[in-house]
């Protein structure tokens, strides 16, 4: 695992059991993964195969058990709750299979949510025009411009997950977790959301993770990581997977 | 921010929980409706007690007072000097009060009040509570002609509830008189008949009644018509009304021995509490049993050792309404020095007269503890005490601020029971917003700060529903006549009875620092109860609130 890029994510022997009861799920046994800056990763698996669970845990939604998290080089697990709740707000961007927008909120506002959340009220007043710009330019670029003002149950499935990747960016995020962003999209709609994130990673540089169980979609990514019960497989990728993965090197580097 | 903007769209979007907070705006209305009535009550009642009693009471233990009320009088003026600016002395004995209402004797317990006629209306509000407007102004224990208030003077309502003073005073007087000779007349010719005296009785009662109109109408239009402009008749009609009864009065009541003619003349007068002469009927009209103008008998104990009791007739010269029945139903006033008369007050060496206490009134803003505990140091314990007015209606007065204690404590548990209401309906909206309560917590939402969402939640609803109830409620207390006087013509029933108060409206007195105190625990019960739930809420696992359908 030698990459040139510095890695931006660097998991090592990461571990997680759910307990119910008596009995223990090990969900994660000791998985090493890597992100290098500006790569697009897919991890790819079957149901139970931990990869959610691994990515709530680089998006510091969850506290692994045992094992390191790095960001940019610095130990994000284990960290006090207020101090992973600021780096939630500010360096990790998430996506969710079923959009998780706000339903009381307008688009607009959902995409504004994350930099409500970092403001307090007085300072909310002072950063507002120049937030709802920066909202008002995303949702723009993602086509969303004449609907700002909708309420998440006036747009369409592949319109909500813009807004929610567009939400996702406003605060400007090191890394963005996509957990099966086009999980609940019809194939069209889902291509397009995976060229919004393509370009996202080729134009901006975005350091992204995809999570999904579809080889379809996880072949956009320029990397495979496959997990199978809660550890990374290194058995080598089918020559369809990897063809494809060198296909969209190539067109990344072109 | 996200916070604020989130409790107003959740308060925008919710009305179910507007529904748990009826409770808490019905709390709130009804709190301020009790209390408001409930000080008015008490306020009205603190008026008349003060009204009736002076600031100050300096009185004697013993029965047979003390001697030289001047001399005392000196000396408070000199102890409290500047603060004192009336007093009058009193003498007060428990007697017993009798009058005949057709042929029958009724009595009745009461304080017996000795008054200042010159000086008592300078102390308190006595003066006020008669019902001749000459005697409000100043009091005579003369009787009057007529022209007594057949309305209630202290009632805004200008309705005849009093039709029977109408001709009180020396026509009514007169026509008694009138009445009782015919009716000894009668006797006498029965029995000079020999007719049985029991058979008489039944029978000719009728025709007594038409004897004494015809009398009446037969002396023209001036004893018998009381009703006309009293004061100008009554000057025309004196003499021609006092020759003819006067004669044979005399004649039917030789066994008196008195040279007085109760048509011309009265006995010593007396101003009862309006509570023992009459009682009003269903119909809101009051009925008299005595009416100025009628002689009472008084049976009283004399200043001697052992005290003997002794009787005097007195003449009705008008009624005492203070609108608080303990006082009317209970006080007979009478001038001061007819009863030191009558009781042996007075030293028969030094001339000197004994009174039980004096009312003291002090200037408006005194310290009635103060001049009251200098008083105190003055004068030996053992042989005075000295009182406040609030001193001696203070079981009252506790009694009243208890009750609306306890009533405060009973309808603060409606708004208790209306917190438990929000509490639950708070736990719903956290169970239904456990998914956007995950999506926040992903956006870097604090503990703190999802838990914030709903205390300011709670404090938005709570500050809705004391604000309604405010609302209600100040307009009720505002407004309770006139919804009475709704809810009495909708319903056809007597909401409010004046004859059990004696007030006319229900008063009403809105504290704006007991309004501000219920208000303060509406909100904070609503606040208090949305802590559960959102401590319930920011404990939340992100993960699984996110998964959560």
């Amino acid at each position: 695992m030698t990459e040139t890029a510095p890695a931006i994510l660097r998991v090592r022997d990461l571990r997680k059991n759910y307990r119910s009861g008596e009995t223990t799920l090990e969900v994660l046994r000791g998985v090493d993964f890597d992100l290098a800056t500006g790569e697009f990763v897919s991890i790819v698996g079957q149901s139970g195969s931990g990869k959610s669970t691994l990515l709530h845990l680089m998006g510091l939604l969850d506290a692994a058990d045992a094992g390191s998290i790095e960001l940019d080089g610095t130990r994000i697990d284990g960290l006090s709750s207020s101090r992973r709740d600021r780096l939630r707000n500010t360096a990790v961007g998430m996506v969710f299979q079923s959009y998780h927008l706000l339903p009381e909120l307008d688009a607009l506002e959902n995409v504004l949510a994350p930099l409500m959340v970092r403001h307090g009220v007085i300072e909310w007043l002072r950063v507002r025009h120049q937030a709802r710009d920066t909202a008002r330019a995303l949702l723009d670029r993602f086509g969303l411009g004449g609907r700002l003002r909708h309420k998440p149950r006036q747009l369409s499935g592949g319109e909500m997950q813009r807004v929610a990747i567009a939400r996702a960016l406003v605060t400007r995020p090191r890394v963005l977790l996509a957990d099966e962003p086009t999980g609940n999209l019809d194939e069209a709609t889902g291509a397009g959301i995976l060229d919004t994130l393509c370009e996202l990673n080729r134009a901006d540089g975005l350091s992204i993770v995809l999570v999904t169980h579809d080889a379809a979609v996880a072949r956009r990514a320029d990397r495979i990581v496959r997990l199978a019960a809660g550890r990374v497989d290194d058995a080598p990728l089918s020559s369809d997977e990897a063809g494809q993965a060198r296909h969209a090197a190539r067109r990344k580097a072109g | 921010m996200y916070k604020l903007l989130l409790c107003w769209r959740y308060l925008r979007t919710r009305w179910i929980a507007l529904a748990s907070i009826v409770s808490v705006t019905l709390g709130v209305a009804t709190m301020i409706v009790v209390n408001a009535v409930m000080a008015g009550f008490s306020h009205e009642m603190q008026t008349r007690i003060h009204g009736i009693l002076s600031d100050l009471v300096f009185e004697s233990h013993s029965l047979s007072g003390f001697q030289d009320p001047q001399w005392h009088m000196d000396e408070i003026k000199r102890a409290a000097g500047d603060d004192i600016v009336g007093m009058t002395p009193t003498v007060a004995v428990p007697a017993m009060l009798n009058f005949q209402v057709r042929g029958q004797w009724i009595t009745r317990q009461i304080m017996l009040i000795g008054i200042d006629e010159a000086t008592h209306a300078q102390v308190s509000d006595f003066g006020r509570y008669l019902q001749h407007p000459a005697n409000r102004g100043q009091l005579s224990f003369g009787l009057r002609d007529g022209g007594y208030d057949t309305i209630d003077s202290q009632s805004d309502t200008k309705a005849v509830t009093r039709p029977a003073l109408e001709g009180a005073g020396w026509p009514h007087r007169r026509m008694r008189v009138e009445r009782e000779r015919v009716w000894r007349e009668k006797l006498e010719a029965d029995r000079r008949a020999g007719v049985d005296a029991g058979a008489a009785e039944s029978g000719p009662a009728r025709s007594v009644d038409q004897q004494v109109n015809a009398v009446l109408a037969a002396t023209a239009a001036d004893a018998a018509a009381p009703s006309a402009d009293q004061a100008a008749d009554q000057a025309a009609a004196d003499p021609a009304a006092a020759g003819k009864p006067a004669d044979p009065f005399r004649q039917a009541r030789p066994e008196e021995g008195t040279k007085m003619d109760p048509a011309r003349e009265q006995f010593t007068g007396i101003v009862p509490g309006i509570g023992l002469a009459s009682f009003r009927d269903n119909a809101g009209t009051d009925r008299f049993l005595v009416l100025p103008g009628d002689d009472v008998k008084i049976t009283f104990p004399t200043a001697g050792t052992p005290p003997k009791a002794v009787s005097d007739t007195f003449t009705v010269v008008d009624f005492y309404e203070s609108k608080m029945s303990e006082y009317d139903s209970n006080f007979v006033f009478v001038p001061i020095a007819s009863l030191q008369r009558m009781r042996g007050m007075i030293d028969p060496q030094s001339g000197l007269a004994s009174v039980n206490s004096i009312q003291i009134k002090l200037r408006e803003g005194a310290d009635l503890d103060r001049v009251r505990d200098t008083l105190r140091k003055v004068f030996p314990a053992d042989l005075y005490a000295v009182s406040t007015w609030r001193d001696k209606q203070g079981p009252l007065l506790a009694a009243v601020d208890m009750e609306m204690s306890v009533l405060n404590i009973l309808l603060f548990l409606i708004i208790a029971v209306a917190g438990f209401g929000i509490l639950a309906i708070f736990f719903m909206i956290v169970v239904e917003k456990t998914r956007d309560i995950g999506i926040l917590k992903s956006l870097g939402a604090s503990a703190g700060g999802i838990g914030g969402i709903f205390l300011g939640y709670g404090l938005f609803l709570g500050i809705v529903g004391a604000g309604a109830g405010l609302a209600l409620g100040l307009s009720i207390a505002w407004n309770i006549n006139s919804i009475r006087a709704g809810v009495e013509w909708c319903t056809g029933e007597r909401v409010f009875d004046p004859s059990i108060y004696y007030f006319y409206r229900i008063p009403s007195i809105v504290h704006p620092f007991t309004v501000l105190w219920i208000i303060v625990g509406a909100v904070g019960i609503a606040v208090g109860s949305s802590v559960l739930p959102a401590l319930r809420a920011a404990r939340l696992h992100p993960v699984e609130a996110l998964r959560h359908d």
